[in-house]
């Protein structure tokens, strides 16, 4: 196979090699060095797609990410979707299509790794053109720690593009030498293929590495696909180079239209022609060297059009020696052709007049409109801009700290002032970090620039068609026209960021790369004011298009967010445990036997508890050590009632709230000696209040002498649950005496089991006679497993959190979170027992007396029965109320509370619920309704305590 | 990401901190003789200034210090911080 608009020598491609790719189910040949772009052009292709609302053949519009056109599906080695031929690296076996919309993501995971590296430098440098080579080069040579990244496969920019010699070699040969030089010095790390993507705050710039993308099939698997490198640099240079800008003119979308710097690319870097007859329209002397570079390739250039009056003397000398016409004063008003443009429409234009005009045959139409510098990172960095007259650009308009732009990116076109430029530039960021500038450290001797003519400003060509710009296209990928910013304008926008939305031009995939600037200078036009009061709209990462997955790299699954789990972990999942996430940590929910779905296995287990001995694993409740002398002041001032009073060995349940007074976590206390206490909380709470204790200490007494640390860890927790508890525990610990009188309800003991110390605490959070077991997580499975054979003649049951919540309920116990939500005070849960009132203060206290805290209509904890016996409320639902008529009050019917908690009670044998009720002691005996799935089911509402309200139990 | 100067630990990225609001609300000396909108204004009400602004810090994912910080709230720019035991800065 051989590829018909390949050149016959030249580029940096490898003709030694010929790999296969497939395009819209055709197999075509390529080279490497070749993108999908250029190798689809080698063989003739220009039309990659057909557009995403009005459905018009697209094609290559550009060489690089600033292309319009050229969206393309790739299907294998692994679908991706909305990737642009143009910078997609041709490999063997690619398999793409073009894209006329949307793309389609891949239906199986994608097995590649994506990672990310930090990496601190004194100067990054972003671009390796001629500005940042010369930069890179710079720093390099005083010995400072460089980064050099660069998105293209090799360094060189506008070098690999162009015929310029360096130093008396050809550009690409001096390029070489620049990176060979870069690489000798340890302290340089250079990137290709690396996108700086976005610019941040304090010198931080996040870039994409494609590290294994242009390999194709052949990419080793332990080798990361994409890398994001987060880069904090003491000093930035931006040298990212200049986008061309295109002219408006109508029709101006067909396969074919291209801008004049990119079919150079195409000519010297792939080695491919664009076209056989080509037409240049220009307002700028830039692209006459695409018009003389593509005629001493072989392509018959039929004019050159020149929107300038006088157009370029110079250039035009040139032209005429090359036999190329030259045609100033003249624009092009319009193109013909449907897949390929086949005509020129070219006229003469005076005075902002369009004449009559006439077609010129070609299949390529070239376009420069000039150049704008690519400021993105530096806007994104909140550098401002300022609109220049002459290039018709928006320029760094400011100096921003840490910043610094130089060569194309700040208006320097031409390429010896480019390389004087970045090494300038570098220089003055290496003498703000005082670092001296190297000894050799020359620019090469470079092309006298020579003095171009001046280039003509020119968004649009005046629409002669009759359509009023309809077809004169300024955001190609979002179909968005000339007409829908005069319509935007019509209807009254003047902010350039409105009309942006209006008319969604640069919110497509090039986020208006080609299509901003001319927006501005457009809306300018057509609102007859200056182009810099239009401005441009915000610049925002990322540059390009960036997978969610480099994104988010290896922080995925447990690595994202860890999972926390208990020392008997291993033996839950052994016992076919079935787990609930809380929080981060993996708790056993309830333990089926076979057979059994959650409802049996929880009233099995419920019933256990109640009846014979229960265990759980609790070890994810929060634990806080508390120690130093002022530790019980610290801790009377944090609870609502009063822990200087609790005796060592004692322990205390209590209650903490914010100033605001609402409940925010609640736990016991264990005095462990005057001045050491162990807090427990919540598991959820358990970070959450050590930062609570933190601050106070740390912020508004700092004169307490008192140390506050989490001992989460350092404890498992085992609660021994139910009347036959004493028998497991007086088997377990012979030595401890279990006795009521001995080893009281609300007390600790420290023992030792087999030389291992071991604390047992009375603490029941069900109601039942309950031991909890504290052992250091390393005696966690012995230990358990103990307990587990001293209550085999028990039967005891292992429990899980679902067990748990409702022996809890049952007993009217909230859940600090679920049965609370911030506006919840202790009194609103009956808790006022809980509430000191011979503390002075306590956080919290001067809350409660706010009138609102008064209002007897507030939210209180209650019980409900379902008079049916049957229904299980929702959690979550609404409570409403029949009127004196028994009907329902007229919509909006008033809400009288919502359930919190409910469950089946194997103990009542019919299901309960708690729940926050206006009012709701002064209700209790009253019958209310709960909407469950649109009948309306009448509830009796009860005092929160259904089991055992007298507390008989808890002492077995 | 911003560079905050933890005044204790140097500059470190912006995610290792946490916000605890305007700096200087002191807890009360003695809420109970406070009025109930004296008190309301020591639980709700926070000054929100656009410019330099004396802000509470917490370095949480390090060294769990809290700290000061002047601040201009227009710029995000940190123009000093200082330990809870230094003199009381001036914003």
């Amino acid at each position: 196979m051989s590829s018909p608009f390949r050149t016959a020598s030249g580029g940096r491609i490898d003709r030694t090699t010929t790999i296969e790719f497939t395009f819209d189910g055709q197999t075509l040949p390529g080279h490497p060095g070749d993108t999908l772009a250029s190798a689809l052009l080698a063989n003739g292709r220009h039309q990659v797609a057909t557009s995403t609302k009005l459905g018009r053949p697209r094609g290559i519009a550009a060489a690089w990410a600033e292309d319009p056109g050229g969206l393309v599906q790739v299907e294998e080695p692994f679908p991706e979707p909305m990737l642009l031929a143009t910078t997609l690296e041709l490999h063997e076996g690619l398999v793409a299509r073009g894209l006329p919309g949307q793309g389609r993501l891949a239906d199986v995971p994608d097995s590649a790794r994506y990672d990310a590296v930090h990496h601190h430098v004194d100067v990054l440098v972003v671009g390796a053109g001629p500005a940042g080579l010369a930069a890179a080069l710079s720093a390099a040579r005083s010995g400072a720690r460089v980064a050099l990244v660069d998105e293209q496969s090799e360094a060189g920019g506008s070098l690999l593009s162009g015929t310029d010699q360096l130093d008396g070699v050809a550009a690409p040969a001096w390029v070489a030498a620049a990176v060979a030089e870069l690489s000798r010095h340890p302290e340089v790390l250079h990137l290709q293929r690396t996108t700086a993507f976005g610019s941040y705050d304090d010198g931080f710039v996040l870039a994409l590495e494609r590290r294994t993308d242009h390999l194709g099939a052949e990419a080793p698997k332990n080798v990361s696909r994409q890398r994001v490198w987060r880069i904090r640099a003491r000093s930035i240079v931006i040298a990212t180079g200049a986008h061309e800008r295109p002219v408006v003119f109508t029709d101006n979308d067909r396969p074919g239209v291209m801008l004049a710097g990119a079919a150079r690319t195409f000519l010297h870097r792939y080695g491919v022609l664009p076209g056989r007859e080509a037409v240049v329209f220009t307002t700028n002397d830039s692209a006459y060297d695409a018009a003389l570079d593509l005629s001493r390739a072989g392509v018959r250039v039929q004019a050159v059009v020149d929107a300038r009056p006088a157009g370029s003397p110079q250039r035009r000398e040139e032209c005429e020696r090359a036999g190329i016409r030259v045609l100033s004063g003249a624009v092009v008003t319009g193109t013909h052709g449907v897949e390929r443009v086949t005509h020129a429409l070219v006229a003469p234009f005076v005075d902002g007049e369009v004449g009559a005009g006439s077609a010129i045959a070609c299949d390529l139409l070239l376009v420069s409109g000039g150049w704008n510098p690519a400021v993105h990172l530096f806007s994104q960095a909140r550098g401002r801009l300022r609109y220049d007259e002459t290039l018709g650009a928006f320029l760094p308009g400011e100096q921003v700290e840490g910043l610094s732009v130089a060569g194309s990116a700040a208006g320097v076109l031409d390429l010896a002032g480019c390389l004087a430029d970045g090494r300038r530039v570098a220089r003055a960021a290496l003498s703000h970090l005082a670092i001296e500038p190297g000894a050799d450290d020359r620019l090469p001797t470079a092309p006298e620039p020579a003095v171009p003519a001046a280039p003509l400003v020119l968004w649009r060509v005046p629409d002669t068609s009759g359509a009023h710009g309809g077809s004169q296209f300024v955001d190609l990928q979002r179909d968005a026209t000339v007409a829908d910013i005069a319509r935007a304008v019509g209807a009254g926008l003047r902010s350039i960021e409105h009309i942006k939305r209006y008319t969604t031009i640069g919110t497509a995939h090039d986020q208006g790369k080609t299509s901003g600037v001319l927006t501005s200078g457009i809306t300018a036009e057509l609102l007859g004011i200056p182009v810099q009061d239009t401005g441009t709209t915000t610049f925002r990462p990322p540059y390009t298009p960036v997978a969610f997955a480099a994104l988010a790299g290896r922080d995925r699954g447990s690595l994202f967010d860890p999972e926390r789990t208990t020392a008997l972990h291993e033996w839950h999942v052994a016992a076919g445990a079935v787990f609930e996430d809380v929080g981060q940590w993996k708790r056993p929910r309830y333990y089926p036997e076979p057979g059994e779905d959650m409802e049996t296995a929880v009233l099995r287990e419920c019933a256990a508890a109640r009846t014979g001995v229960g265990i759980l694993d609790g070890s994810t409740l929060g634990k806080i050590d508390v120690q130093g002398p002022d530790a019980a002041v610290l801790l009377d001032r944090l609870y609502t009632n009063l822990i200087s009073s609790l005796k060592v060995g004692s322990v205390r349940y209590g209650v903490m709230c914010g100033v605001d007074g609402m409940v925010i976590d609640d736990g016991t206390v264990l005095r462990l000696a005057e001045d050491r206490f162990l807090v427990l909380t919540t598991t959820g709470g358990a970070a959450r209040i050590l930062d609570w204790m933190e601050e106070w200490v740390q912020t508004e007494w700092p004169e307490l002498r008192v140390h506050c640390t989490s001992v989460t860890e350092q404890w498992v927790t085992f609660p021994v649950v139910g009347p036959r508890s004493r028998d497991v525990i007086g088997a377990v610990f012979p030595q401890v005496d279990v006795s009521t009188e001995a080893f009281p309800f609300m007390t600790w003991r420290d023992t030792t089991l087999d030389g291992v110390p071991v604390r047992l605490a009375r603490i029941s959070f069900s109601g039942e006679l309950a031991f909890e077991v504290y052992v250091n997580p390393w005696y966690a499975v012995p230990v358990w497993q103990r307990l587990l054979e001293a209550g085999r003649p028990y039967g005891i049951t292992p429990y899980g959190t679902e067990t748990m919540h409702v022996l809890r309920a049952e007993k009217g116990y909230p859940i600090i979170g679920q049965d609370t939500d911030g506006t919840v005070t202790p009194h609103d849960l009956g808790m006022a027992w809980a509430v000191s009132k011979k503390k002075p203060d306590f956080v919290g206290k001067r809350s409660f007396a706010r009138p609102a805290n008064q209002d007897p209509l507030r939210k209180q904890l209650v019980g409900l029965l379902p008079v049916d016996r049957q229904t299980v409320l929702p959690e979550g639902s609404q409570i409403v109320e029949f009127r004196a008529d028994g009907q329902l009050p007229p919509p909006p019917v008033p809400m009288l509370g919502h359930v919190t908690s409910s469950y089946r009670s194997a103990e009542l044998a019919r299901p309960f619920a708690l729940a926050l009720v206006k009012g709701g002691r002064e209700r209790i005996g009253d019958t209310v309704h709960v909407p469950v799935h649109g009948i309306l089911v009448p509830v009796e509402v009860t005092g929160p305590v259904l089991v055992d309200p007298e507390g008989a139990r808890r002492d077995g | 990401m911003q560079l905050i100067a933890c005044p204790w630990c140097g500059p470190r990225e912006e995610v290792e901190f946490s916000y605890g609001g305007q700096a200087g609300v002191p807890y009360p000396a003695d809420p109970a003789v406070l009025s109930d909108e004296q008190w309301a204004h020591y639980v709700f009400f926070r000054d929100n200034p656009k410019g330099r602004f004396a802000e509470r810090w917490n370095h949480s994912a390090g060294c769990r210090r809290w700290f000061t910080a002047i601040r201009d709230t227009a710029t995000y720019r940190f123009e000093r911080v200082s330990r809870l035991d230094d003199p009381k800065p001036v914003t």
